[in-house]
């Protein structure tokens, strides 16, 4: 991958009027957001909040109205955006014969991996690898990685063909403390060394104000709140969705209860 | 010598030999991803449906039915892809409720006047009714299979790894779907009369699960799948002439051993 010191910052990615519906319900309503190479943007909010009804929009995957444009501010001509996608999860189950190279290889290049291993493409892989310190896990199944390991080999899956915007879906579940530690720090690495935006679905609301430049709160299908951590995480609108209800309350109060041996 | 050899001066053993010799590796082939991309069910029902392709070419005076059975499998195949992709149901569900339902309307229609029993052949097959016309007709799915998985296997397995992030790359999910749906449909459509309706299944998935057993990458995989496949298909050809059992359930008997011997020392050999 072709490694820019900085990022230029010079690169844009603007959406207008992203809306997504089933029938008659609404999953995202009128999104507007705007994304400069090298910044760590993380999308929060509730289960069901569109989160990932987000994240299929940008990747053309449902239907979709409004538009994403990509656009280099420093002359303004268009170009093709080109986004690296991290999933949550795949589809391989325990047993499966797919090594690591037969999971990128298919969709990387062309050379049919059931037939042979392409030096080439062995070595272009192993290489990308290495950016994420996974270059022995090549030869390993990919259902016998741990969720750590499976997140770099995905993460490397992302970057190869030099996107510019990295697109990850609640990546980081699975992964202990450490490996959430490790991620967020590779994500910061990325992005200053690597000309792309990041987009991120996080439930870490911890990591994300450390690491975050840019917060989108979604609820109920829209933007209720984005700016910096701190412009968000100090908004009403975020102590309305992630404030503790009533019942949590209650429930804290017991415990506390409970602790200081208090009984009613 | 002669005694062992003798099946040979039959032209009908030679036509059942090649036919083994040609399908079989196709179903290893194939079956890596039906059982890859769980699709047993849909592969089982589409079998189930010669019933219905040959009831409607009778209906419609179609001259040979098999033309009948492979467009009826063929559109049987792109309809439950489509309902299935749109996940309003389990597509387990959709998939019995359309098989169910063909079958019905094919089974009422061939047994009308009492001449089921023109069509219980269907049921076992009977690999000695090859023709050499249907031989033909297998070379060419044969050349077009291979030749399809050359430059589409990368693809399939992308989507069936994760559709979403197949799609970002700029995979051409539902007609790789589409297109695999429909090689499915004419590889089961063509060899439907010798293998039989019952075990036609058993015959694309167990070859697959047996290597599945056993190896730890696509390449491994497909090897040991092909080769199982036409291990089975050989020696039961052979088996069934000698004892004179039906050739499509003597295959499938010997495809189950390997898949338990494989099952059993699984572990012992990736180790």
């Amino acid at each position: 991958m072709r490694k820019i010191i900085e990022p230029c910052g010079f690169h844009c990615i603007k959406m207008n009027h992203l809306g997504v519906r089933f029938g008659d319900q609404v999953i995202l309503d009128d999104v507007n957001l705007h994304f400069h190479c090298g910044s760590l943007n993380a999308i929060i909010g509730k289960n069901g909040a569109g989160k990932s009804t987000f994240i299929r929009a940008i990747l053309d995957d449902i239907p979709h109205t409004g538009e994403i444009e990509f656009k280099d501010t420093k002359d303004g001509h268009m170009q093709k955006l080109k986004i690296g996608y991290v999933p949550q999860s795949i589809n391989i189950e325990k047993n499966t014969p797919v090594s690591v190279y037969d999971l990128i290889a298919s969709y990387e290049s062309n050379a049919p991996v059931f037939l042979h291993k392409s030096k080439k493409v062995y070595e272009k892989i192993k290489n990308t690898l290495a950016v994420f310190e996974a270059e022995d896990l090549i030869d390993k199944q990919v259902c016998n990685l741990s969720g750590g390991q499976l997140q770099r080999v995905l993460l490397s899956m992302a970057i190869m063909d030099e996107p510019n915007l990295l697109l990850l879906d609640e990546p980081v579940s699975g992964i202990d403390q450490n490996g959430m530690e490790l991620f967020f720090q590779t994500m910061d690495y990325l992005k200053k060394n690597y000309d792309l935006a990041i987009i991120l679905i996080s439930h870490d609301l911890d990591y994300v104000a450390k690491y975050a430049d840019k917060v989108i709160l979604l609820d109920h299908a829209t933007i209720a709140k984005q700016g910096t951590v701190k412009e968000v995480f100090q908004s009403p609108e975020f102590d309305h969705v992630f404030g503790m209800s009533s019942e949590e309350k209650w429930i804290r109060e017991g415990e506390k209860n409970e602790s200081g041996n208090i009984l009613v | 010598m002669s005694q062992v050899t003798s099946w040979f001066d039959y032209n009908f053993m030679r036509n059942a030999l090649i036919a083994v010799i040609i399908i079989t590796p196709l179903f290893g082939l194939m079956g890596t991803m039906i059982v890859n991309k769980k699709m047993a069910f849909f592969s089982d029902a589409l079998g189930h449906s010669a019933l219905t392709g040959i009831a409607v070419g009778i209906v419609f005076g179609v001259q040979d039915t098999t033309i009948s059975m492979v467009v009826f499998a063929i559109l049987f195949a792109l309809l439950l892809n489509k309902i299935g992709s749109r996940n309003t149901a389990s597509t387990d569900t959709i998939i019995s409720v359309f098989s169910s339902c063909s079958v019905a309307i094919g089974l009422a229609i061939l047994s009308k006047g009492g001449n089921f029993s023109k069509y219980s052949s269907l049921l076992v097959g009977d690999v000695l009714s090859i023709t050499t016309r249907e031989i033909v007709y297998l070379v060419l799915i044969f050349i077009a299979t291979v030749i399809f998985w050359v430059f589409g296997f990368n693809k399939l397995n992308a989507v069936c790894i994760h559709r979403t992030l197949a799609k970002s790359k700029r995979v051409p999910v539902s007609l790789m779907d589409n297109l695999f749906a429909v090689f499915v449909a004419l590889i089961v459509m063509l060899s439907i009369k010798w293998v039989g309706i019952m075990i036609i299944n058993a015959l694309l998935i167990l070859p697959a699960a047996s290597s599945r057993n056993i190896s730890v990458n696509m390449r491994e995989y497909h090897l040991y799948s092909i080769i199982f496949s036409l291990f089975s298909g050989l020696v039961g050809l052979f088996v069934s002439y000698y004892t004179n059992v039906a050739t499509g359930p003597m295959i499938v008997i010997i495809a189950s051993v390997i898949f338990f011997l494989t099952y059993f020392l699984g572990n012992k050999i990736k180790e």
